[in-house]
Protein backbone atom coordinates (compact mmCIF):
# COMPACT_ATOMS: atom_id res chain seq x y z
CA UNK A 1 0.00 0.00 0.00
CA UNK A 2 2.46 2.29 0.87
CA UNK A 3 4.84 1.04 -1.74
CA UNK A 4 1.97 2.08 -4.59
CA UNK A 5 1.29 5.26 -3.38
CA UNK A 6 5.20 6.05 -2.95
CA UNK A 7 5.25 5.06 -6.71
CA UNK A 8 1.82 6.60 -7.12
CA UNK A 9 3.32 10.12 -6.23
CA UNK A 10 6.71 9.50 -7.86
CA UNK A 11 4.82 9.13 -11.32
CA UNK A 12 2.12 12.31 -10.57
CA UNK A 13 5.50 14.23 -9.28
CA UNK A 14 7.37 13.38 -12.52
CA UNK A 15 4.83 14.20 -14.90
CA UNK A 16 4.10 17.53 -13.21
CA UNK A 17 7.91 18.39 -13.15
CA UNK A 18 8.17 17.57 -16.69
CA UNK A 19 4.81 19.69 -18.12
CA UNK A 20 6.35 22.72 -16.01
CA UNK A 21 9.58 22.16 -17.73
CA UNK A 22 8.20 21.66 -21.53
CA UNK A 23 6.10 24.74 -20.83
CA UNK A 24 9.30 26.78 -19.32
CA UNK A 25 11.34 25.59 -22.44
CA UNK A 26 8.38 26.18 -24.97
CA UNK A 27 8.20 30.08 -23.30
CA UNK A 28 11.47 30.61 -23.12
CA UNK A 29 12.14 29.44 -27.07
CA UNK A 30 9.40 32.15 -27.78
CA UNK A 31 11.11 34.75 -26.42
CA UNK A 32 14.47 34.28 -27.67
CA UNK A 33 13.85 32.95 -30.55
CA UNK A 34 9.98 34.44 -32.30
CA UNK A 35 7.74 33.55 -34.48
CA UNK A 36 9.77 30.60 -36.71
CA UNK A 37 8.55 32.72 -39.92
CA UNK A 38 7.32 36.53 -40.85
CA UNK A 39 3.28 35.52 -42.06
CA UNK A 40 2.36 37.62 -45.09
CA UNK A 41 0.47 39.84 -42.20
CA UNK A 42 4.14 40.58 -40.49
CA UNK A 43 4.91 41.58 -43.85
CA UNK A 44 1.92 43.53 -44.50
CA UNK A 45 2.50 45.03 -41.30
CA UNK A 46 6.37 45.92 -42.62
CA UNK A 47 5.29 47.44 -45.69
CA UNK A 48 2.37 49.79 -43.91
CA UNK A 49 5.17 50.61 -41.51
CA UNK A 50 7.55 52.07 -44.93
CA UNK A 51 4.50 53.68 -47.06
CA UNK A 52 1.87 54.49 -44.53
CA UNK A 53 -1.56 55.05 -45.93
CA UNK A 54 -0.28 55.66 -49.52
CA UNK A 55 -1.17 53.30 -52.15
CA UNK A 56 1.22 50.83 -53.76
CA UNK A 57 0.91 50.87 -58.05
CA UNK A 58 2.58 47.77 -59.73
CA UNK A 59 4.85 48.78 -62.19
CA UNK A 60 8.37 50.89 -62.65
CA UNK A 61 10.28 48.10 -60.86
CA UNK A 62 12.17 45.61 -62.05
CA UNK A 63 13.37 42.60 -59.88
CA UNK A 64 16.11 40.73 -61.45
CA UNK A 65 16.22 36.47 -59.56
CA UNK A 66 16.80 32.82 -60.51
CA UNK A 67 13.49 31.70 -60.60
CA UNK A 68 14.82 28.32 -59.46
CA UNK A 69 17.03 29.27 -56.81
CA UNK A 70 20.02 25.84 -55.47
CA UNK A 71 20.98 27.64 -52.28
CA UNK A 72 18.53 29.70 -49.72
CA UNK A 73 21.63 30.33 -48.11
CA UNK A 74 22.83 32.98 -50.68
CA UNK A 75 20.58 34.32 -53.63
CA UNK A 76 21.72 37.10 -56.07
CA UNK A 77 18.85 39.47 -56.62
CA UNK A 78 19.23 42.85 -58.73
CA UNK A 79 16.56 45.37 -58.11
CA UNK A 80 15.97 48.59 -60.66
CA UNK A 81 13.72 51.20 -60.88
CA UNK A 82 12.91 53.26 -64.40
CA UNK A 83 13.48 56.68 -63.38
CA UNK A 84 14.87 59.49 -64.83
CA UNK A 85 17.12 59.92 -61.94
CA UNK A 86 17.18 63.95 -61.71
CA UNK A 87 16.72 66.39 -58.58
CA UNK A 88 12.97 66.59 -59.05
CA UNK A 89 12.37 62.85 -60.09
CA UNK A 90 14.01 60.59 -58.53
CA UNK A 91 14.50 57.09 -56.57
CA UNK A 92 14.20 58.39 -52.67
CA UNK A 93 14.40 54.37 -51.49
CA UNK A 94 14.07 51.08 -52.41
CA UNK A 95 12.57 48.25 -49.54
CA UNK A 96 12.95 45.20 -50.25
CA UNK A 97 10.20 42.87 -48.59
CA UNK A 98 9.93 39.01 -48.28
CA UNK A 99 6.83 36.49 -46.90
CA UNK A 100 8.71 33.44 -44.73
CA UNK A 101 11.27 34.60 -43.40
CA UNK A 102 11.82 35.10 -39.52
CA UNK A 103 11.98 38.54 -40.11
CA UNK A 104 9.77 40.49 -43.28
CA UNK A 105 12.46 42.89 -43.95
CA UNK A 106 15.18 42.34 -46.33
CA UNK A 107 16.96 45.56 -46.65
CA UNK A 108 16.29 49.12 -47.35
CA UNK A 109 18.33 51.22 -49.97
CA UNK A 110 18.29 55.00 -49.84
CA UNK A 111 19.33 56.66 -53.38
CA UNK A 112 19.92 60.46 -54.55
CA UNK A 113 19.58 62.15 -57.75
CA UNK A 114 23.56 61.58 -57.48
CA UNK A 115 23.12 58.02 -57.78
CA UNK A 116 22.66 58.29 -61.53
CA UNK A 117 20.81 54.95 -62.04
CA UNK A 118 18.03 53.37 -59.41
CA UNK A 119 19.89 49.90 -59.43
CA UNK A 120 20.98 47.76 -56.80
CA UNK A 121 22.44 43.94 -56.79
CA UNK A 122 22.97 42.09 -53.86
CA UNK A 123 22.65 38.34 -51.80
CA UNK A 124 20.13 37.36 -49.80
CA UNK A 125 18.50 34.42 -47.76
CA UNK A 126 15.65 32.90 -48.45
CA UNK A 127 14.05 30.05 -45.59
CA UNK A 128 11.43 28.37 -47.92
CA UNK A 129 9.68 29.00 -51.70
CA UNK A 130 8.27 32.54 -51.04
CA UNK A 131 7.33 35.92 -53.21
CA UNK A 132 9.76 38.63 -52.65
CA UNK A 133 8.54 41.83 -53.13
CA UNK A 134 10.31 45.22 -53.98
CA UNK A 135 8.81 48.68 -53.22
CA UNK A 136 10.41 51.76 -54.35
CA UNK A 137 9.47 55.50 -53.48
CA UNK A 138 10.00 58.01 -55.52
CA UNK A 139 11.20 61.50 -54.95
CA UNK A 140 7.49 62.69 -55.29
CA UNK A 141 6.43 60.47 -52.34
CA UNK A 142 5.01 58.02 -54.80
CA UNK A 143 5.41 54.04 -54.03
CA UNK A 144 5.68 51.16 -56.85
CA UNK A 145 6.30 47.94 -56.59
CA UNK A 146 6.76 44.67 -58.26
CA UNK A 147 7.24 40.93 -56.69
CA UNK A 148 8.62 37.93 -58.14
CA UNK A 149 7.96 34.69 -56.91
CA UNK A 150 11.49 32.14 -56.09
CA UNK A 151 11.31 28.46 -55.87
CA UNK A 152 13.95 27.71 -53.13
CA UNK A 153 15.14 23.86 -52.83
CA UNK A 154 18.00 24.33 -49.97
CA UNK A 155 16.71 26.77 -47.72
CA UNK A 156 18.43 28.98 -45.50
CA UNK A 157 19.43 27.82 -42.33
CA UNK A 158 16.96 29.23 -40.04
CA UNK A 159 16.78 26.69 -36.93
CA UNK A 160 20.71 25.92 -36.40
CA UNK A 161 22.82 23.30 -36.56
CA UNK B 1 36.67 43.60 -38.71
CA UNK B 2 36.94 42.51 -41.74
CA UNK B 3 38.26 41.56 -45.15
CA UNK B 4 36.77 43.87 -47.97
CA UNK B 5 37.10 44.26 -51.35
CA UNK B 6 35.96 47.26 -53.33
CA UNK B 7 35.36 47.66 -57.12
CA UNK B 8 35.49 51.72 -57.87
CA UNK B 9 36.92 52.54 -61.59
CA UNK B 10 40.04 54.80 -61.10
CA UNK B 11 38.80 57.16 -64.16
CA UNK B 12 35.66 58.24 -65.51
CA UNK B 13 34.17 61.27 -67.87
CA UNK B 14 32.62 63.50 -66.01
CA UNK B 15 28.64 62.80 -65.70
CA UNK B 16 29.37 58.80 -66.23
CA UNK B 17 27.18 56.59 -64.41
CA UNK B 18 29.78 54.65 -62.65
CA UNK B 19 29.38 51.43 -60.96
CA UNK B 20 30.46 50.60 -57.72
CA UNK B 21 30.59 46.56 -56.54
CA UNK B 22 31.65 45.99 -52.73
CA UNK B 23 32.45 42.49 -50.50
CA UNK B 24 32.77 42.23 -47.16
CA UNK B 25 33.52 38.91 -45.10
CA UNK B 26 31.44 38.81 -42.55
CA UNK B 27 29.15 35.77 -40.93
CA UNK B 28 25.91 37.92 -40.74
CA UNK B 29 24.85 35.78 -37.79
CA UNK B 30 21.16 36.17 -37.80
CA UNK B 31 20.22 35.13 -34.28
CA UNK B 32 17.80 33.02 -34.94
CA UNK B 33 20.43 29.63 -34.80
CA UNK B 34 21.27 27.57 -32.04
CA UNK B 35 24.81 26.62 -31.31
CA UNK B 36 25.34 22.81 -30.95
CA UNK B 37 24.41 22.72 -26.81
CA UNK B 38 20.87 24.63 -27.67
CA UNK B 39 22.55 27.77 -26.49
CA UNK B 40 20.92 31.13 -29.13
CA UNK B 41 23.71 32.55 -31.17
CA UNK B 42 23.20 36.07 -30.64
CA UNK B 43 23.13 38.52 -33.77
CA UNK B 44 25.62 39.79 -35.34
CA UNK B 45 25.01 41.17 -38.74
CA UNK B 46 26.32 44.29 -40.59
CA UNK B 47 23.50 46.46 -40.45
CA UNK B 48 24.20 49.98 -42.20
CA UNK B 49 26.30 50.75 -44.91
CA UNK B 50 27.05 54.28 -46.26
CA UNK B 51 28.90 55.60 -49.49
CA UNK B 52 30.23 59.30 -49.57
CA UNK B 53 31.76 60.88 -52.40
CA UNK B 54 33.86 63.73 -51.11
CA UNK B 55 31.89 63.60 -47.93
CA UNK B 56 28.18 63.65 -49.75
CA UNK B 57 26.47 60.62 -49.03
CA UNK B 58 25.16 59.10 -52.17
CA UNK B 59 24.25 55.62 -51.26
CA UNK B 60 22.79 54.55 -48.06
CA UNK B 61 21.50 50.78 -46.81
CA UNK B 62 19.95 49.20 -43.64
CA UNK B 63 20.87 45.77 -43.69
CA UNK B 64 18.97 43.12 -42.05
CA UNK B 65 19.58 38.87 -41.39
CA UNK B 66 18.09 37.73 -44.66
CA UNK B 67 21.09 39.32 -46.12
CA UNK B 68 23.72 36.40 -47.14
CA UNK B 69 26.77 36.18 -45.07
CA UNK B 70 29.57 38.06 -46.22
CA UNK B 71 27.44 40.94 -48.00
CA UNK B 72 28.10 41.55 -51.51
CA UNK B 73 26.51 44.96 -52.66
CA UNK B 74 26.73 46.95 -56.26
CA UNK B 75 25.28 50.18 -57.02
CA UNK B 76 25.54 53.24 -59.43
CA UNK B 77 26.71 56.86 -58.61
CA UNK B 78 27.44 59.55 -61.08
CA UNK B 79 31.25 60.38 -61.41
CA UNK B 80 30.94 64.45 -60.66
CA UNK B 81 34.31 65.17 -59.83
CA UNK B 82 37.74 63.94 -58.63
CA UNK B 83 38.28 63.16 -55.47
CA UNK B 84 37.47 60.13 -52.86
CA UNK B 85 34.94 57.59 -52.49
CA UNK B 86 34.56 56.43 -48.97
CA UNK B 87 32.68 53.16 -48.60
CA UNK B 88 31.63 52.68 -44.71
CA UNK B 89 29.98 49.37 -43.03
CA UNK B 90 28.57 49.23 -39.74
CA UNK B 91 28.08 46.10 -37.52
CA UNK B 92 25.84 44.82 -34.48
CA UNK B 93 29.20 45.13 -32.33
CA UNK B 94 29.60 48.76 -33.34
CA UNK B 95 32.81 48.08 -35.47
CA UNK B 96 32.99 50.12 -38.69
CA UNK B 97 35.10 49.02 -41.80
CA UNK B 98 35.96 51.91 -43.80
CA UNK B 99 37.82 51.54 -47.54
CA UNK B 100 38.18 54.45 -49.74
CA UNK B 101 38.73 55.17 -53.74
CA UNK B 102 40.44 57.88 -55.75
CA UNK B 103 38.58 58.66 -58.75
CA UNK B 104 40.26 60.90 -61.64
CA UNK B 105 37.02 62.81 -63.25
CA UNK B 106 38.16 64.33 -66.81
Amino acid sequence: MDHRRLRGATRRGFLAGAGRLAGGLGAAQLITVGPAAATPDAMAAAIRYVVGEAEVRDGKVSIEAPPLVENGNSVSITVAVDSPMTPADHVASIYIFNEKNPQPNVANFHFGPRAGRASISTRIRLADSQKVLAIAKLSDGSFWSASADLIVTIAACVEGT
Amino acid sequence: MAQALINVPFKARRGEIIEIKTLISHVMETGYRRSNSGEPIPRDIINAFVCTYNGDVVFRAELFPAIAANPFMSFFTVATESGVITLSWTDDKGATEVRTAKITVE
